[in-house]
């Protein structure tokens, strides 16, 4: 009795975590609001189809056949002990799986071709740009056609493509806005686009999905959908109240620190490719850089002061080492 | 002067918070209290005789097994201190940097220094005596493997309270755990304790491939070997072509960081992506290494109990092999959304799928072999049927994941944290929990409290559902893993309250746990024979615990669960060839070169994490000389005689 | 699986019984275990094929990235690897001379082998050293860019696996001259040149893509 109790366990918590939480809108990556997202949902639910085939049938004949075969006395069921191959139910059970993974792998390559991050989304509408920059531990966006930037929040025109070009001033993180679509690494070094779209306006959650330090948790960010029109209002607005962004206010950002949401009305042009090409060639553009990556946190406590010597140590060697080097 | 002593003491010794201060004084006491334990019962020199220099399989397996359990213990309090961290929102229970340092430990320590010693433990204790053999290929190298593991994991625990816990993650990813990154030495301390015990697992890997392949007894030819012995193989085959990766790749970190090498850096031309590709490179086939040895239990239990043979002999042999070499083609879909490009990610998420279908053969094989069984549920099939549709569900979610396309949505999620812990603890777990039962009573003579061990079997069970069923929910609610705080507005604390329920359900398993191995102790009953199961292998053909040498005459292998058929003809009455008559027994010697090299590493890597190199390089200077010293000793081996073979063997089996 | 064979081989073989029991036993026992030792080295060398198989790989993958530092072209000089390589090669050959002599049981002939092998290795190790600080000198350090971290590294732990073959020699040297050639020590030479041989392939494939891909 009790294994089959077992078996169903997980089946009943699973449908007690779905029911529990109401399945609504906070299963925000089943409530998409972007093509994107929707392909991807679709995708989802697609496979766990395909998957559930396999793996429902295969959770009842485990109860059954734990029940059934259970030692009892005066059990009916049939003991075969000898009984160690069949070669015809063992083609079987080759086949069912490789016909539903030939299945599921068909429709994996045809989406992953469709679902290329870096791939157009069709629209009449031309895509608006936003370059995107995941610092410690914020992350900025910058829109190059409308010059303005901000930190930690996006806004976006409903139904218009977003070119996102992400890349990373430091340590490796990941763009994620679960409603409009999956993720992609923002990384040092390189810009990756990544093409999404809201169909719906609304106010999005997204946040760096992947761990970059001490105050990864708080690289959350808003994305607010509007119409065309108080999207554009709202970008006059940024230009006409907001401060600009100098090149010591964006090194400012780049000391590790969290931001609440900031609006700039211009940014230095080019910082973006400044920031893709930082590390190119280091020898000529001098190691400026490393302070403000290593800079470190005010707790003070004394493994810090520790820390603190040993890196400033490690600049010191490199710097001998390069100086040697020339 | 005393200024100095102090600053140096502040640097030296992590300090500022209650709970590490805690623990250390915890730790202080219970070194004390060790020491005046050994010192007052005159323990020392046993302990060095019988357990340090040994290098016997069975007690070198035990020794493995407890310090897995510590690390158990360890790995589980960071999960714990998570949890509760994460059970409300904005929570300050925990600081980042603290957080950051709990989750990068608990992978290492559950991955590296409790499963894979976990398993280790398992395949020195069962696989000579499943084979027939009396020792495995190399027992030296074994005991310095051991020894290796054993400093290796203690430098990185050591971290915890001196120089400070590394906080990168588990497996570091550059730039981050740079020295423009983690500019502290807990990334030190991480590397050279993955380092030196890496190198023991590599160590282990030969040992047993030889083991296996050269110490069968006559007879057992490699289609009659036990399934568990099949799945050593494969996975020490897995590990000799794995772990060398890790070892370069570690290796090349440390030059990073301690010459300023360019390897991984962001400036200089490094290539921090070539390390993601470098440690998944090792760390996929790693979780095939863990799981691989799990099926092989369930295969024996699953026969054992069902009273039947195992079905699908062959299938099984050829679908773990296949999962071992297709493991190798999979790294990649660790990184979908590193943007390689379609046609990259098409092929990962292809070979990802492909290692799905050898393993669902072996679940219907199982399946089939307790069809037309007789089914018993003592605690180790217990564990086993539990794994069944647990491994069922991970292993869907898992395919679910390697639809590359939607793993742009799951990936660095919950929903994957929930997949892999459910591979790993309904797997690898669950599996080794399964075997310790069912193989505790041949390491050490006695039973497991059968009801104690329901109560920790149901806790654990139950507990592991409430804990990672509602994180697959998080995930598709978008909570992204290593968050160490939320806002009260997405609305992810209910599932993280009953997650964290769930958590504790587990640890109060684990107590069960400990109270069952207390009490079975304190009320010792020992086995009638060294069969205690009815089982199938030859491990159950010799006394438990098993002689020094295992087995007094090496037998003659006739057929597959060569036990159980022996077992048969004596009911059938058929008559038994006459026993061969004794010989004396080649064994090999204790050494405590292992324990002292291990020692030295230990120092070496201390050294170079602090950068002293005036404790580093008489630790280099000691391996050296263990070396030198080993191969300068020609004496390494005796012969047990007749008739001391003959006492022990009147004593164990009685009359017989 | 034919001598699938514990190792207490003699256990069911039976039969023999009387005064040299022991002494057979212990034949038949060392010839396994050292058959084993064998096959736990070939194993081990698979792995160090992997080693510097992930070595090969990064520098391939890093070979290009310079990063405005000196180029291998600027710097390296053909010149001296040849001969380097011509060390190495000739020391493999003489490792198998000594082998040969090993054979035939001539013990002074196999270490006066092994002696002039080690000489060619520890010439070879020197000519490396001089060319790193050759390097050095001339501007590029382990620390310079990507390209010499991994330069440095491949080439580096070559030579560290050289050296620890030298140290190993010499020992070896030591315990053949006080025992003289026995089972055990016949597979140490044995491992050893094999060793040896492995390293002189691993050479001839960075001369192959670290020198002459890298300079020309």
């Amino acid at each position: 009795m009790r294994p089959f109790i077992r078996m169903l366990t997980p089946v009943l918590l699973l449908l007690m975590a779905v029911t529990l939480s109401g399945c609504g809108e906070q299963f925000i990556v089943l409530d998409p609001k972007g093509p994107i997202g929707e392909s991807q949902k679709d995708l989802i639910y697609l496979s766990t189809i395909l998957c559930a085939v396999i793996i429902v049938p295969v959770l009842i004949l485990t109860a059954i056949i734990v029940w059934r075969y259970r030692d009892k006395k005066g059990s009916t069921a049939k003991y075969r002990p000898n009984w160690e191959h069949s070669t015809k139910l063992e083609i079987i059970w080759w086949g069912i799986p490789i016909v539903i993974i030939i299945a599921l792998a068909t429709v994996t390559v045809k989406y992953t071709h469709a679902l290329e991050p870096s791939k157009p989304i069709a629209s009449e509408k031309e895509a608006i740009t936003i370059q995107v920059t995941s610092l410690d531990w914020k992350w900025l966006f910058k829109y190059p056609d409308e010059n303005i930037a901000t930190v930690n929040y996006v806004k976006i025109p409903e139904d218009v493509p977003v070119r996102f070009q992400l890349t990373s001033d430091t340590a490796m993180n990941s763009f994620w806005i679960p409603q409009l679509g999956g993720q992609l690494y923002s990384m040092s070094g390189m810009a990756m686009t990544l093409f999404l779209q809201a169909d719906e306006q609304g106010s999005y959650f997204g946040s760096g999905a992947n761990f970059n330090g001490k105050d990864f948790a708080q690289m959350t960010f808003t994305v607010d959908a509007t119409t065309e029109q108080d999207y554009n209002a709202w970008v006059q607005e940024v230009k006409n109240s907001a401060p600009a962004l100098t090149m010591e206010g964006f090194e400012k950002l780049t000391e590790p620190g969290t931001s609440d949401k900031q609006l700039f009305s211009s940014f230095p042009e080019g910082l973006f490719d400044k920031i893709v090409t930082q590390y190119v060639e280091e020898g000529s553009s001098g190691g400026h850089h490393h302070g403000a990556a290593e800079s470190e946190s005010d707790t003070g406590s004394a493994t810090d002061a520790k820390n603190e010597a040993e890196s400033d140590n490690a600049d010191a060697n490199q710097e001998h080492m390069n100086h040697e080097g020339h | 002067m005393l200024d100095k002593i102090k600053e140096f003491a502040s640097e030296f010794f992590v300090t500022g918070d209650p709970l590490i201060l805690g623990a250390q004084v915890s730790i202080a006491l219970s070194v004390v209290a060790i020491v005046f334990v050994l010192t007052f019962f005159k323990k020392w020199r046993w302990l060095w005789t019988e357990w340090l220099t040994s290098v016997d399989h069975k007690k070198i397996g035990i020794m493995y097994i407890i310090a897995s359990i510590l690390m158990l213990f360890r790995g589980g309090v960071d999960a714990l201190l998570m949890r509760l961290q994460l059970a409300a929102p904005q929570l300050e229970f925990l600081e980042a940097e603290h957080y950051n340092q709990i989750f990068t430990t608990h992978g290492v320590i559950m991955i590296l220094f409790m499963a894979m010693p976990l398993m280790f433990g398992l395949f020195n204790i069962v696989v000579p005596l499943m084979i027939g053999a009396r020792d495995v290929a190399f027992p030296f190298l074994n005991s310095l493997s051991f020894w290796m593991f054993f400093f290796g994991a203690m430098l990185f625990n050591v971290s915890f309270i001196i120089g400070g816990s590394p906080d990168a993650g588990w497996l570091a990813y550059p730039p981050l755990s740079e020295l423009s990154g983690s500019p502290g030495l807990g990334q030190d301390f991480y590397i050279w304790g993955i380092q030196i015990s890496g190198i023991g697992s590599l160590a282990t890997g030969i040992n047993f491939i030889v083991t296996i392949l050269k110490m069968r007894a006559p007879g057992m030819t490699l289609m009659k070997m036990p399934m568990f012995v099949w799945s050593v193989l494969s996975s020490c085959i897995t590990i000799i072509f794995a772990f060398p990766i890790l070892t370069v790749t570690l290796f090349l970190l440390f030059i990073d960081r301690y010459l300023g090498a360019h390897f991984f850096t962001l400036d200089g031309g490094g290539n921090p992506m070539m390390y993601i590709n470098l440690i998944w490179m090792w760390g996929h086939p790693e979780v095939y290494i863990v799981i691989l040895p799990a099926f092989g239990i369930f295969s024996e239990i699953v026969s054992a109990f069902s009273k039947k043979k195992l079905f699908g002999y062959k299938s099984m042999v050829f679908a773990l092999m296949s999962i071992s070499f297709f493991s190798f083609f999979t790294w990649a879909h660790h990184f979908f959304t590193m943007g390689s490009g379609a046609n990259v990610n098409a092929f990962f998420a292809l070979t990802t799928m492909l290692i799905a279908i050898p393993t669902g053969v072996k679940v219907f094989n199982w399946l089939f072999t307790m069809y037309r069984g007789r089914l018993s549920f003592p605690t180790p099939m217990m564990w086993t049927v539990a794994f069944i549709p647990c491994f069922v569900i991970g292993g869907m979610t898992g395919v679910l994941l390697s639809v590359a396309p939607a793993d742009f949505q799951f990936h660095n999620s919950y929903f994957l944290i929930a997949h892999f812990h459910q591979v790993l603890i309904g797997g690898v777990v669950f599996g080794y929990f399964a075997g310790l039962y069912y193989w505790w009573p041949k390491m050490f003579g006695f039973k497991l409290h059968e009801g104690l061990g329901k109560w920790a079997f149901w806790f654990w069970n139950i507990g592991f559902y409430v804990c990672f069923m509602p994180q697959y929910a998080l995930g598709l609610m978008g909570m992204t893993r290593r968050v160490n705080t939320y806002d009260f507005d997405m609305g992810w604390q209910p599932l993280n309250v009953v997650s964290t329920v769930g958590g504790f359900l587990m640890g109060i398993a684990f107590l069960f746990q400990i109270w069952q191995i207390a009490h079975s102790i304190k009320f010792f009953k020992k086995v009638d024979n060294g069969d205690n199961w009815d089982g199938r292998t030859l491990e159950w053909s010799i006394p438990s615990p098993a002689p020094l040498y295992n087995f007094a005459r090496i037998p003659q292998v006739q057929s597959q669960d060569d036990w159980w058929e022996t077992k048969q003809r004596r009911a059938a009455g058929e008559p038994e060839p006459a026993p061969a008559p004794l010989e004396p027994i080649h064994m090999p010697k204790n050494s405590g070169i292992p324990f002292i090299m291990s020692v030295c590493w230990f120092v070496l890597g201390f050294g170079l994490v602090w950068d002293w190199l005036w404790m580093a390089i008489p630790g280099f200077l000691g391996v050296v000389a263990c070396l030198l010293a080993r191969s300068f000793t020609y004496d390494t081996d005796y012969y047990i005689p007749v008739d001391e073979v003959e006492r022990t063997e009147a004593a164990l089996r009685g009359s017989k | 699986m034919a001598h699938a064979i514990s190792k207490t081989a003699g256990a069911h073989g039976g039969g023999d019984q009387g005064g040299h029991h022991d002494e057979h036993h212990g034949h038949h026992d060392h010839h396994d275990q050292e058959s084993m030792k064998m096959f736990g080295f070939w194993l081990f060398l698979i792995t160090d094929v992997i080693l510097f198989g992930t070595l090969f790989a990064t520098f391939v993958v890093l070979r290009f990235n310079t990063a405005a530092g000196p180029t291998p072209g600027e710097l390296i000089e053909l010149n001296g690897i040849i001969i380097s390589t011509f060390i190495l090669l000739t020391s493999s050959f003489t490792s198998g001379i000594a082998v040969l002599e090993m054979n035939r049981g001539n013990k002074r002939g196999l270490i006066l082998w092994l002696a002039i092998t080690a000489l060619l290795g520890a010439s070879f190790i020197g000519l490396e050293v001089t060319e790193f600080i050759h390097l050095v000198h001339e501007g590029a350090n382990i620390g310079t860019s990507a390209y010499w971290s991994a330069f440095f590294t491949l080439v580096g732990t070559h030579g560290l696996h050289v050296s620890v073959g030298l140290v190993w020699m010499v020992a070896l040297m030591l315990q053949l001259s006080r025992r003289g050639i026995t089972p055990v020590t016949k597979r140490k030479v044995s491992i050893i040149s094999l060793y040896w041989h492995f390293l002189d392939v691993v050479w001839i494939f960075v001369f192959t893509i670290v020198y002459l891909m890298g300079v020309m």
